[in-house]
């Protein structure tokens, strides 16, 4: 029995290894399925969760077309839940799950989104520095072994490089304006420009999931390294828009090719993601609450379609 | 009142209707039921801003006085906004919602099928293009205003109370007044009053469907003609202009 569940498991190592996707019908390794589920419904709630600070703003939109791009922009961010939802059931596991998981704490969301979106400009700083850290992650992820998570990827990137650039154009056009929006642009960059940092997780020397996912060819690039790639490209577009990277320690260094950056706050890390952020309970409230208030027309929607299914067979 | 007057008022009037509504839709964004039906009515939110951004730049444009739609929508206030009480009025669970939008869209459907033929050739094209958007509205409130009509106990009684209270602001809907008068003359608006009967057929089949009772004939709201609203509008400006008016040196 061991001895067949090695000869499984190299066979599913060499394939990864010869760069083979991984299908949901192919044999893979508990592990494997595990660390993908977590992995997508996790990136699946982000999106989700993601949709409230940036709901925060719809009603308050400062133009039409302002409005048009947010409400698009989160309808593209729901959309990027269903296909990781969906991506996700291909593994065994129902959306209903996985909901479940998230409203009892087991599954988690970005970090990220447990900060508040106070002004317009947040508006610009999550779409340029948030989606623009998540587009770094995922175009390494358009690479990951497993198929459909893959594939999803690489749709979601298209879409989220227009949300990039979108949210740079807030920023870029409130740096052009007024001194209070010049003040709102650079506060925003000041209050989401750790976090975003954060985003990629901790040092290489200190995450505790590396291991396997790098073997299976799950994640293809650490964490150091996808963040200094963030930083790289950002900070020179902070710099032609006239905004100011709040890092003293921030220098190029000309050895390296690349930005050497201050010490991140872990401890702030920590306390966010272990419950204690600034909008922790609020989001969680928010989707539990509004989850639980659609459940009448769920249920209304189950009892039409069975009243349908038993007309038709009668 | 003069002809360009009256088209500034009637390209307003509609400009206004689809951008109230879509204020109210797109408060459900993070908000709905389910995932598929957040993005659904967050879609028919976004169809209405494009449509009153046609409108509000029409309507600027026939006024002349170079105000552009953003202008017109940020920086009026409520007495000049001639938008259908409908509209305003907040959006109450999933089912108020959706029948509301089963109200608004057939209305809609007969409307800007006529409108389609309007000796205006700008009116004409937004209407063209509305009238696609507006069928698949009028399906989407139809199927769920049938299928929690004749779902539980439950979400029937909420249908139920949610068309009740709705229908006294359905007759507003079909209200015309001088500046229908004027531009009909020349094949530019549309005769409301026309559209009635086929708009009770339509909405008496679909609630039939629905197990729902039609509310007996009672007492129409009206005001909005003449920029008179509930109390609920002045809410809706209050947010939506808050950054136009806290900062009116600012471009977004």
């Amino acid at each position: 029995m061991e001895q067949a569940q090695d000869t499984l498991l190299r066979e599913f190592e060499e394939k990864i290894e010869c760069g083979f996707a991984i299908e949901p019908k192919d044999r893979m390794p508990a592990g494997y399925r595990k660390h993908l589920v977590r992995q997508m419904s996790q990136h699946a709630h982000s999106e989700v969760i993601g949709m409230q600070p940036e709901g925060n703003w719809v009603t308050r939109a400062p133009s039409l077309r302002a409005k048009q791009i947010l409400l698009a922009k989160i309808q593209d961010e729901g959309g990027h839940g269903l296909y990781l939802y969906s991506a996700a059931e291909t593994l065994g596991v129902s959306r209903d799950e996985l909901i479940e998981q998230l409203h009892t704490g087991k599954a988690k969301y970005s970090n990220i989104f447990n900060y508040p979106a106070l002004s317009w400009a947040d508006i610009g700083a999550i779409g340029w520095l948030v989606d623009g850290a998540a587009i770094v992650n995922q175009v390494s992820l358009q690479r990951t072994s497993y198929g459909p998570y893959s594939r999803a990827m690489v749709r979601i990137c298209k879409e989220e490089s227009f949300h990039q650039r979108q949210g740079y154009e807030i920023m870029a056009k409130m740096m052009a304006g007024t001194a209070d929006q010049k003040a709102m642009a650079q506060d925003a960059m000041n209050r989401w420009w750790w976090p975003s940092l954060m985003m990629f997780g901790p040092h290489d020397s200190d995450s505790p999931h590396t291991g396997d996912a790098f073997k299976w060819k799950i994640k293809r690039h650490s964490n150091d390294e996808l963040r200094q790639k963030f930083i790289d490209k950002t900070v020179q577009q902070a710099e032609v828009i006239g905004l100011t990277i709040p890092d003293k320690d921030l220098k190029w260094n000309e050895e390296k090719k690349c930005y050497d950056h201050g010490e991140i706050n872990w401890e702030e890390f920590s306390r966010v993601i272990g419950g204690d952020g600034p909008c922790n309970k609020q989001r969680m409230e928010h989707h539990i609450s509004v989850h639980n208030e659609g459940a009448w027309v769920r249920e209304a929607a189950e009892a039409y379609s069975a009243k349908q299914q038993y007309s038709k067979n009668v | 009142m003069t002809e360009q007057q009256a088209l500034y008022k009637y390209s307003l009037r509609l400009g206004d209707n689809a951008l109230i509504l879509s204020a109210r839709l797109s408060e459900w964004c993070s908000n709905a039921p389910f995932l598929e039906e957040d993005l659904a009515v967050t879609n028919m939110a976004l169809d209405l801003i494009g449509r009153a951004q046609a409108m509000l730049k029409y309507a600027g444009e026939v006024d002349g006085n170079s105000k552009t739609e953003d202008d017109l929508a940020y920086r009026r206030g409520e007495r000049d906004y001639y938008n259908n009480l409908i509209m305003e009025l907040p959006n109450g669970d999933f089912a108020y919602t959706m029948v509301r939008q089963l109200f608004v869209s057939t209305f809609e459907l007969f409307f800007y099928e006529e409108l389609q033929k309007s000796t205006d050739a700008t009116l004409a094209a937004i209407a063209a293009k509305t009238l696609k958007e507006v069928k698949y509205h009028h399906l989407h409130a139809k199927d769920w205003v049938i299928r929690l009509g004749d779902g539980t106990e439950e979400s029937n009684r909420r249908v139920q109370q949610a068309v009740n209270q709705l229908w006294m602001y359905t007759g507003e809907l079909f209200e015309m007044d001088g500046t229908d008068a004027l531009l009909m003359k020349d094949g530019i608006a549309v005769n409301a009053e026309h559209l009635k009967m086929g708009w009770i057929q339509m909405v008496t089949q679909i609630l039939a469907l629905a197990n729902i009772e039609l509310p007996a004939d009672g007492y129409m709201q009206s005001g909005s003609r003449m920029g008179i609203h509930t109390e609920h509008l002045g809410h809706i400006l209050s947010e939506m202009q808050y950054l136009q008016r806290a900062y009116p040196d600012a471009t977004w």
